[in-house]
C-alpha cells in the first residue's frame, strides 16, 4: 500500500483518537491486511498509542496483522447453514484449495476464513469471496464457484 | 434541491412530488436483499436494464433495484407495477418475455407465478401468496415500492410527516408521551418499553446527550434488522430523529455492520439526502432543531453488538462492556446519557406518531405491541423475513406462512434468539408469539431469528455449535464467562460424541448457573441459556450420552 493512499485516508481523521477503528477498517478494505509500519503512522498521525493501535488489531476479526490472498473466502458457520451442512462444505473446499479456515495459500491466490453469519440463512449453505455472495453452495458445486476467482 | 424550512414547504414538495409522478407508469421492482443477491439478481438487473435499453423503453418503464422483499426462498424476486404481478425465481433467460409479455403487453407469464404445492393454485399478487398473505406488513410493505437511495420515494409515501408533527404539532414531551402510552417494547432482545427508556435519558442530568441505533445484527440466523435498514434507511432514520428530539439529543450514532457494502451505501445517501433537505442537520424544517448523525461498524467481533461494548467502541475504544450499576441511559457514550435502541425499535416510531398511540396498541397482546420482524430459517419450506401482528401462534408462522417442513419430516422444535436463547419443543407450538410468555418457556424472542428444527436434529450438538461461538465471541474479560463457556463446551462436546460421564450434567447446570450470576454482560449471563433450555425439554438426548 503506497504512503499516498495512507495518507489519504489518515487525513480525514488527523489528531482524532476515537476515529481509529474507522482508519483501520478503511486501511484494511483497501490493503487487506494492516502492516506494522501502516500501524506506527496510524497511532503517531491520531495521537494513539501504539499499545491501543495494536489492542483494537488484534481484538476484531476483520483485522489482519499478515497479507492475504487476492480473492477471500468467508464459508458461513452460522447456524442455519450449519443445519444445512457446511462443515462438509468448508472441508470440501478445504481440499480444493489445501488451506484451513484462517490460512493463505503459497500462491497467495485465496485465504480461507469461516463466516459467523453472513446474512443469506435462507439459502445456505452461503461462501462470500470478495464481497459476492453464493447461496446454496453445496460441497459438490464449491469447485464451479471458485474457478471463477483466478 | 433548496432545503425545507417548514412543515409547509414539506407538504408542498410532497405534493409537487406526487403530481410529478404518473401511477400508471409501469416499473419494475426487483429485489436486492442479501438472499436475491446471493442467488444472482444482479445479474436479472443488469437483464433488465439490457432489455429496456434494447426495446427503447427508457423513458416509458422504470427500473428499481429495491430491498429486500421478504421471500428469500423463491428469490430473485420481481414485482412488476402498477399491476403488481409478482413474479418468482426470475432469471435473465426471463427478462425479454416479462418486458414485451407482462410489462408491454400487460399478459401474466403463468410459469413465473407462486404456485401453491397444496393446492396447485397459482398467485398473482404477492398478496395472494399464502408467505405474505398470513403477514401483517407494516415495516416491510414498503421495501418493494420504494428506492432505498431515493427520499423522493419515501417522501411519496408520507415519509418524514411524523418528524414534522412531532417538531411542530406535538412537541417533544407529547411525543414521548405518545411512544409510552403505544407500549412499544424494544426490539433488540430485551423486551423493555422504549418510551420508558427515553424518558431516562431525557431527565438525565446533563446538556450533551446521545441516541444510537443499533444495527450490529450479529446474532447467527437474524436478518431482519438488516433487511428493513438496507430497504428503507430514512424510515429508521425519521424514528431517530423523533427519538432524538423526544430525548433533547443533538447528537446520533449508527452502528451497523461493515461487510454489507449495500447497507453501508443506502445509510449514507439516506444521511446525505436528509440534510440536504433540511431534515437533519442545523435547524430541522425550521424548528430550531439541530440534530446530527455519525456512522459507526463492528468490524467484526459478536460482543459489541452489547450496549455497554457498543458505547466504547463507538468511543474508538476495544468494545468491552461494563457493569451496568448505572444504566447508559444516565451514563454511556463518555459518560453522558446515552439511549441506544435496535433497528426495528426506531423504524416503528413514525407510524405511532403518524396514526396514534391508540392504533398501535390495538396491534398484538395486551403487553407485546405491534408487529415483530421475524428471520425465518433452518428447516422451512418458506424461509424469509416475515412479519407478524404479536400473538400469532408459532404454528401459524410455522405451518400457514413458512408452508411446514420439508421432505415430509416432522417438526421437532423451534429456537428463538440464537446462541443466547432457547428452543420449544413442538407441544408448545400454540404457545402466542409475545415477549413474556416466550421467555416463560425458556425461549425469548431475543432480535427474532426463529430457527426451525425438524426431528433429525440433535439438540446436544446444537447446543455446543453455539457454546462454541460463543467461546470464540466473548471478550475475555470478565472470568465467569471466559472460562464458564470453555469449560461448558468442553463437557457438552464429551457428551455429544458420546463420552459424557456421570455428573456431567449437574455440573453443566452448575456452571451455568454461575456463568448466569456473575458474569459481567448479557452475553455471559444468557449463554448458557440454550444449554439449560435443552436440558429442560430434551433432557434424555443428554442422558442417552452420559456412560
Amino acid at each position: 500500500m503506497d504512503k499516498d493512499t495512507v495518507e489519504k485516508i489518515l487525513d480525514k481523521y488527523r489528531g482524532d483518537p476515537g476515529a481509529l477503528i474507522h482508519v483501520l477498517m478503511e486501511i484494511q478494505e483497501e490493503n487487506h491486511w494492516l502492516p506494522k509500519e501502516i500501524l506506527n503512522e496510524v497511532g503517531l498521525q491520531l495521537g494513539v498509542p501504539l499499545s491501543r493501535v495494536m489492542q483494537i488489531a488484534t481484538f476484531y476479526k476483520t483485522f489482519s496483522l499478515t497479507p492475504k490472498g487476492r480473492h477471500e473466502i468467508h464459508v458461513c458457520s452460522g447456524t442455519s447453514c450449519h443445519l444445512r451442512g457446511s462443515t462438509h462444505l468448508v472441508d470440501k473446499v478445504r481440499d480444493l484449495i489445501g488451506i484451513r479456515p484462517g490460512e493463505t495459500d503459497s500462491d497467495a491466490r485465496f485465504s480461507l476464513e469461516n463466516g459467523n453469519c453472513l446474512g443469506c440463512c435462507t439459502l445456505g449453505p452461503e461462501i462470500v469471496i470478495d464481497g459476492n455472495h453464493h447461496a446454496r453452495v453445496t460441497p459438490d458445486k464449491a469447485d464451479d464457484v471458485l474457478k471463477h476467482y483466478e | 434541491m433548496p432545503r425545507l424550512n417548514s412543515a409547509a414547504e414539506l407538504e408542498n414538495l410532497r405534493k409537487e412530488i406526487l403530481l410529478k409522478r404518473d401511477p400508471d407508469k409501469p416499473c419494475i421492482a426487483i429485489c436486492g436483499g442479501a438472499g436475491c443477491l446471493g442467488l444472482g439478481n444482479d445479474k436479472v438487473i443488469r437483464a433488465f436494464e439490457e432489455e429496456i435499453r434494447k426495446q427503447s423503453l427508457e423513458s416509458r418503464v422504470d427500473i428499481r433495484a429495491t430491498g429486500c422483499h421478504g421471500f428469500c426462498e423463491k428469490g430473485p424476486n420481481v414485482v412488476i407495477y402498477p399491476e403488481e404481478i409478482s413474479y418468482t425465481e426470475v432469471s435473465p433467460a426471463d427478462v425479454p418475455e416479462i418486458v414485451s409479455q407482462t410489462v408491454v403487453g400487460k399478459k401474466v407469464i403463468d410459469r413465473l407465478l407462486y404456485t401453491d404445492p397444496n393446492t396447485g393454485e397459482k398467485a398473482v399478487h404477492q398478496n395472494d401468496i399464502p408467505f405474505y398473505k398470513n403477514q401483517m406488513r407494516h415495516l416491510m410493505s414498503n421495501n418493494s415500492r420504494i428506492d432505498p437511495e431515493s427520499i423522493d420515494d419515501y417522501l411519496a409515501f408520507g415519509g418524514y410527516a411524523a418528524l414534522s408533527r412531532a417538531l411542530f404539532e406535538m412537541g417533544s414531551a407529547q411525543a414521548l408521551e405518545e411512544i409510552k402510552k403505544a407500549n412499544l417494547r424494544g426490539r433488540g432482545g430485551g423486551g423493555f418499553p422504549a418510551g420508558l427508556k427515553w424518558e431516562t435519558a431525557r431527565n438525565a442530568p446533563g446538556e450533551e446527550k446521545y441516541v444510537i441505533v443499533n444495527g450490529h445484527e450479529g446474532e447467527p440466523g437474524a436478518f431482519m434488522d438488516r433487511a428493513i435498514f438496507t430497504g428503507n434507511p430514512h424510515c429508521v432514520l425519521e424514528g431517530l430523529i423523533i427519538g432524538a428530539y423526544a430525548i433533547g439529543s443533538h447528537q446520533g450514532f449508527i452502528y451497523t455492520r461493515h461487510d454489507s457494502p449495500r447497507l453501508r451505501k443506502n445509510i449514507y445517501t439516506a444521511l446525505a439526502k436528509a440534510e440536504e433537505y433540511g431534515l437533519l442537520g442545523e435547524n430541522i424544517l425550521g424548528s430550531g432543531f439541530n440534530f446530527n448523525v455519525e456512522v459507526h461498524f463492528d468490524v467484526g467481533i459478536f460482543v459489541s453488538g452489547e450496549s455497554s461494548a457498543l458505547m466504547r467502541s463507538i468511543e474508538g475504544k476495544n468494545p468491552e462492556p461494563r457493569p451496568k450499576y448505572i444504566r447508559t441511559s444516565v451514563s454511556g457514550i463518555w459518560n453522558k446519557p446515552s439511549n441506544l435502541n435496535n433497528v426495528e425499535t426506531w423504524a416503528n416510531v413514525a407510524q405511532i406518531i403518524n396514526k396514534g398511540a391508540d392504533w398501535y396498541a390495538g396491534i398484538g397482546t395486551e403487553k407485546s405491541k405491534g408487529t415483530k420482524l421475524l428471520s425465518l430459517s433452518g428447516n422451512i419450506c418458506h424461509t424469509g423475513v416475515v412479519e407478524v401482528p404479536f400473538g400469532t401462534t408459532l404454528r401459524e408462522i410455522v405451518y400457514d406462512i413458512g408452508g411446514g417442513i420439508p421432505n415430509g419430516k416432522k417438526l421437532k422444535a423451534v429456537h428463538f434468539g440464537g446462541p443466547m436463547g432457547g428452543s420449544v419443543p413442538e407441544e408448545f407450538l400454540d404457545t402466542p408469539l409475545d415477549f413474556d410468555e416466550m421467555k416463560k418457556l425458556g425461549a425469548p424472542i431475543g432480535a427474532g431469528g426463529m430457527l426451525v428444527l425438524d426431528e433429525d436434529t440433535n439438540m446436544v450438538e446444537l447446543t455446543r455449535f453455539y457454546l462454541n461461538f460463543l467461546t470464540n465471541e466473548s471478550c475475555g474479560k470478565c472470568v465467569p464467562c471466559r472460562e464458564g463457556i470453555r469449560q461448558m463446551l468442553k463437557i457438552v462436546t464429551n457428551i455429544s460424541e458420546g463420552r459424557g460421564r456421570k455428573g456431567d450434567i449437574e455440573l453443566l447446570e452448575e456452571i451455568a448457573e454461575v456463568a448466569g450470576a456473575a458474569s459481567l454482560c448479557s452475553l455471559g449471563k444468557t449463554a448458557s441459556d440454550p444449554l439449560k433450555g435443552t436440558l429442560r425439554y430434551f433432557r434424555d438426548e443428554y442422558e442417552a450420552n452420559i456412560h
